[in-house]
């Protein structure tokens, strides 16, 4: 038995099993182009819609990246081909072709920015959670389908508020993804306004998400879909949801109260006796600068188990599927979830141990530091276990998820030392934090995400990508990553400071010799390696870029559960049609009953009717 | 394909979507303003000995307000119960006070805006400080140029501290009168807006984004007043949650404001 929904007559004529639509989407009448992939409430076309922009931006992260790389490895060298281009479009901070100092400080703004709040998180959250979440759960759409559509625009919104703003006099933000004050609004641009516009805008979207997700997951699960019978991966989404529902409005809070600083000119965090430029700043004074800093940090911290949680979910569906048995400590992973979510709220301080906000605070936020990485150990120890034992099937997205276990595993260990207050001081400010966190957000979860698109991309369209250049992609991709980031320890280690548009020439011992601990030749030459690797990393990526968009017509045709799997999303037709299910689902088991004794196959559909009860009139229900 | 219980409750859960909905999103509101409310206590711990402001708003205008909004959250309430006995006259009546308070709160908070605006603070060049309500300014009036009058309506202290506490004994025994300062005497004017201190730049925004709530809520529950009730003939069981759930907004931004009213106005 393939699939137990194909018993039943399909829920519409027109949703024939194997679609040809690229889109996923049928509708009795057709409607027109911009019904159908710009104004549509189907939380399938949405989720595509996200991962399309979201991808498209990550790729533009990555380009702003490789410019910075070229001028910490060249400082004031003219970016060769780009260079010209660069000028052309953004005038005088890109003088002759070669980045200026400012524009330094914009692009690495931007990029933290666009990489976090337009590319990772709307990937793994939006993207991915509107299109698998409903299907997984047995659910026709969304709990607010327009909600739905809503959020979409506002992030769509936000994102060409952050684009434009490359645009205008002086440029786009440049006082960091964090946005520190009183340097976000000292520094004379209107970038930063645009930078806070842009973020309430991204923000607001992602509470609507939130709400809907949270609606969806705790209104519209399927008749017996308790719980403890939801995959992990709904898990993720749901805790997920919950911290961004909570941990942005302050952020949103900050973004006002700096946006009100930037324009209507007030000092929330700006202090008594600020000097601009030697001169005594005309404002009123009498705000924090650290009060930003906890605002930020109390959305910062939670964001990074929004990039991670969902992640984690990915790899969770893979790697069961894939081992062919069920996910070692199921339980044990969904309330190290709930725990994580819980005290990722109370952790955000270890972000600020330079700031000098006194030993009590940081002893309590070293402790909770601690304590967090308990949970996160567990999950991924269980997602070990999970390989022990089974006969696992390598495909494309199998060897993305077993990648991002070992590369979230480096990231997170090296997190500690970052934890401990003592540590931190040292490595704070170095290239060791840009090493340990793109470890956790790149080979971790981005390994993920592409996992994720490998696996789900024969449900959206009917067909595989290709397995050949996915392993292409994969072992290009994880050799490339880690040329890339591995130096980064050994330079932070050895001091390199990660906010400087030079690269640490100034401090190198080739450019001060009689200084102690100047930064070696052997460390300012990893410099140039990690530029050629990331050049080579996004060489990597092309066979990805082409693999998408190819397979969308020629990749080889599947059915409706190529990957044999047990959750209900596999359990629908091909690409599935408005409304999802031809009949509403009825779960009957757990999420992941592979091999189970006795059965024809080695996996068990949820929804498949238990041995020796009599089929179901499904239609009594409704 | 239609999505099931938008209208009757999920028997497990025993709710149904948008209430569900609403409630998650005023979890978010708590986050929001609890951010704010968590600002203004760290800015105001952290102010200068003796430069924190008391008394600067009108307490008479505030009660007013709080007032107002109480009163809203009653008639908000009838209404639902109106819709809930399924009696629409009564559901109008109900609901077409509660825009009436609104927009009369919005119309004192505007004029109380407009009062700060309105009343400004000069540093004049012999080291005093001249406070008060503007009257006029000459016509030919330039800060920069040194020329014109500027006409106020209020007092000259020796220092700042003393226009702080406006409750304290000396603040209210004050004569205020109209004072001409010439621009050539003016080293500093500046009027009560947001950039004036801490204070005036936090009161702003929280009641400001306060106000924006009243109006979103407002403006949706005027549409539910006015066109969208003709659901109210098609599907009156419907039309009843969403004057409930638009209500829970309701009372959740006059329930921010009864934080708002004594942290401000009362301290």
């Amino acid at each position: 038995m393939q699939s137990n929904v194909q018993q039943f007559p399909p829920f519409r004529e027109a949703a024939a099993p194997h679609g040809h639509d690229d889109h996923g989407h049928h509708e009795h009448a057709e409607p027109g182009f911009w019904q159908q992939y710009v104004f549509s409430t189907d939380h399938k076309v949405i989720g595509i819609q996200y991962g399309l922009v979201s991808l498209s931006f990550m790729l533009f992260g990555f380009f702003l990246m490789l410019l910075m790389r070229w001028q910490i490895a060249h400082p004031g060298v003219p970016v060769p081909v780009l260079g010209p281009l660069l000028e052309k479009v953004l005038g005088q901070p890109a003088a002759h072709g070669a980045i200026s100092p400012d524009l330094y400080n914009s692009f690495g703004a931007m990029h933290g920015t666009i990489m976090v709040f337009l590319g990772v998180v709307p990937l793994a959250f939006a993207a991915f959670g509107n299109y698998v979440t409903p299907l997984m759960i047995g659910a026709p759409d969304m709990a607010f389908p327009k909600l739905n559509m809503a959020s979409f625009h506002v992030f769509f919104l936000g994102g060409v508020v952050m684009l434009v703003s490359f645009f205008i006099p002086g440029g786009a933000a440049q006082a960091g993804w964090t946005a520190y004050s009183p340097l976000a609004t000292t520094i004379p641009t209107n970038g930063q306004a645009f930078w806070l516009v842009g973020m309430v805008l991204l923000i607001t979207s992602s509470l609507l998400g939130a709400v809907n997700f949270i609606a969806t997951i705790i209104q519209l699960r399927a008749p017996g879909m308790t719980w403890m019978r939801m995959p992990f991966f709904v898990w993720a989404q749901f805790v997920t949801a919950f911290i961004l529902l909570l941990a942005f409005p302050p952020l949103e809070a900050a973004g006002v109260l700096q946006l009100m600083d930037n324009v209507a000119h007030t000092s929330f965090f700006l202090p008594t006796g600020l000097a601009v430029g030697g001169q005594l700043a005309d404002v009123s004074g009498g705000g924090s600068p650290l009060l930003w800093q906890h605002l930020f940090w109390f959305l910062g911290h939670p964001e990074v188990y929004v990039l991670i949680l969902p992640a984690m979910g990915i790899v969770a569906e893979i790697v069961a599927n894939n081992t062919r048995k069920p996910l070692w400590g199921y339980k044990s992973l969904v309330y190290s979830a709930l725990f994580v979510g819980f005290l990722s709220f109370i952790v955000w301080a270890h972000h600020m141990y330079l700031t000098g906000m006194g030993q009590k605070i940081a002893t309590f936020f070293q402790t909770t530091t601690m304590i967090i990485s308990v949970p996160s150990v567990i999950i991924l120890t269980c997602l070990f276990l999970s390989l022990w034992g089974g006969s696992i099937r390598i495909n494309t997205p199998m060897l993305f998820a077993l990648g991002f276990l070992p590369m979230f595993g480096i990231g997170g260990l090296t997190g500690l030392p970052l934890g401990l207050a003592a540590a931190d001081l040292y490595l704070h400010d170095t290239y060791y934090v840009i090493a340990h966190f793109h470890y956790v957000v790149a080979p971790g979860t981005i390994f993920a995400l592409f996992a994720g698109v490998y696996f789900w991309f024969p449900k959206m369209t009917g067909r595989k990508m290709n397995e050949f250049w996915g392993r292409v992609h994969f072992w290009c991709s994880f050799t490339f990553m880690n040329v890339v980031f591995m130096p980064m320890f050994a330079q932070g280690i050895k001091g390199m400071l990660r906010r400087m548009s030079d690269g640490g020439v100034n401090y190198s011992a080739a450019r001060v010799p009689n200084a102690i601990d100047a930064l070696p030749g052997t460390v300012m030459q990893l410099n140039g390696w990690i530029l050629w690797a990331a050049i080579a990393l996004g060489i990597a990526q092309l066979p990805f870029i082409i693999n998408l968009f190819w397979s969308i017509r020629h990749g080889e045709k599947v059915d409706n559960n190529p990957w044999q799997a047990t959750t209900l999303d596999w359990q629908t037709p091909t690409p599935p049609p408005h409304g999802n299910f031809a009949h509403e689902p009825h779960t009957v088991r757990g999420p992941y009953e592979y091999s189970a004794p006795g059965h024809a196959t080695d996996f068990t559909p949820q929804d498949e009717p238990a041995a020796g009860a009599a089929p179901k009139n499904k239609t009594e229900h409704h | 394909m239609e999505i099931p219980y938008t209208v009757q409750n999920r028997p497990d859960t025993g709710i149904y979507n948008a209430k569900l909905g609403i409630w998650l999103f005023l979890a978010s509101e708590v986050m929001l303003f609890g951010g704010l409310f968590s600002a203004y206590v760290l800015l105001r711990v952290g102010a200068e000995p003796g430069m924190w402001p008391h008394g600067w708003l009108n307490v008479t205008l505030g009660t007013v307000n709080t007032l107002l909004l109480a009163l809203s959250a009653i008639t908000t309430l009838l209404a639902w119960a109106a819709c809930k006995v399924r009696d629409f006259g009564k559901f109008k009546i109900f609901h077409g006070c509660t825009i009436l308070l609104a927009l009369t709160f919005l119309g004192i908070k505007s004029y109380e805006y407009h009062d700060k605006l309105i009343h400004y603070e000069i540093a004049l060049t012999n080291g005093k400080f001249a406070d008060g309500h503007l009257v006029e300014k000459s016509k030919d009036f330039d800060l920069l140029k040194k020329i014109g009058t500027v006409t106020l309506h209020g007092h000259i202290v020796e220092d700042r501290r003393e226009l702080m506490d406006l409750r304290s004994p000396e603040a209210q025994a004050a004569k205020h009168e109209d004072i001409t300062i010439a621009a050539a005497d003016i080293k500093k004017m500046g009027n009560y807006g947001p950039r004036h201190n801490t204070f005036t730049a936090i009161y702003f925004t929280l009641t400001g984004l306060h106000a924006l709530h009243i109006l979103g809520g407002t403006l949706v529950i005027f549409y539910f007043w006015g066109p969208g009730s003709r659901m109210w003939k098609t599907d009156p069981e419907r039309f009843t949650n969403r004057i409930e759930v638009s209500g829970l907004f309701w009372h959740f931004v006059d329930l921010v404001w009864i934080f708002l009213f004594p942290v401000l106005y009362l301290t």
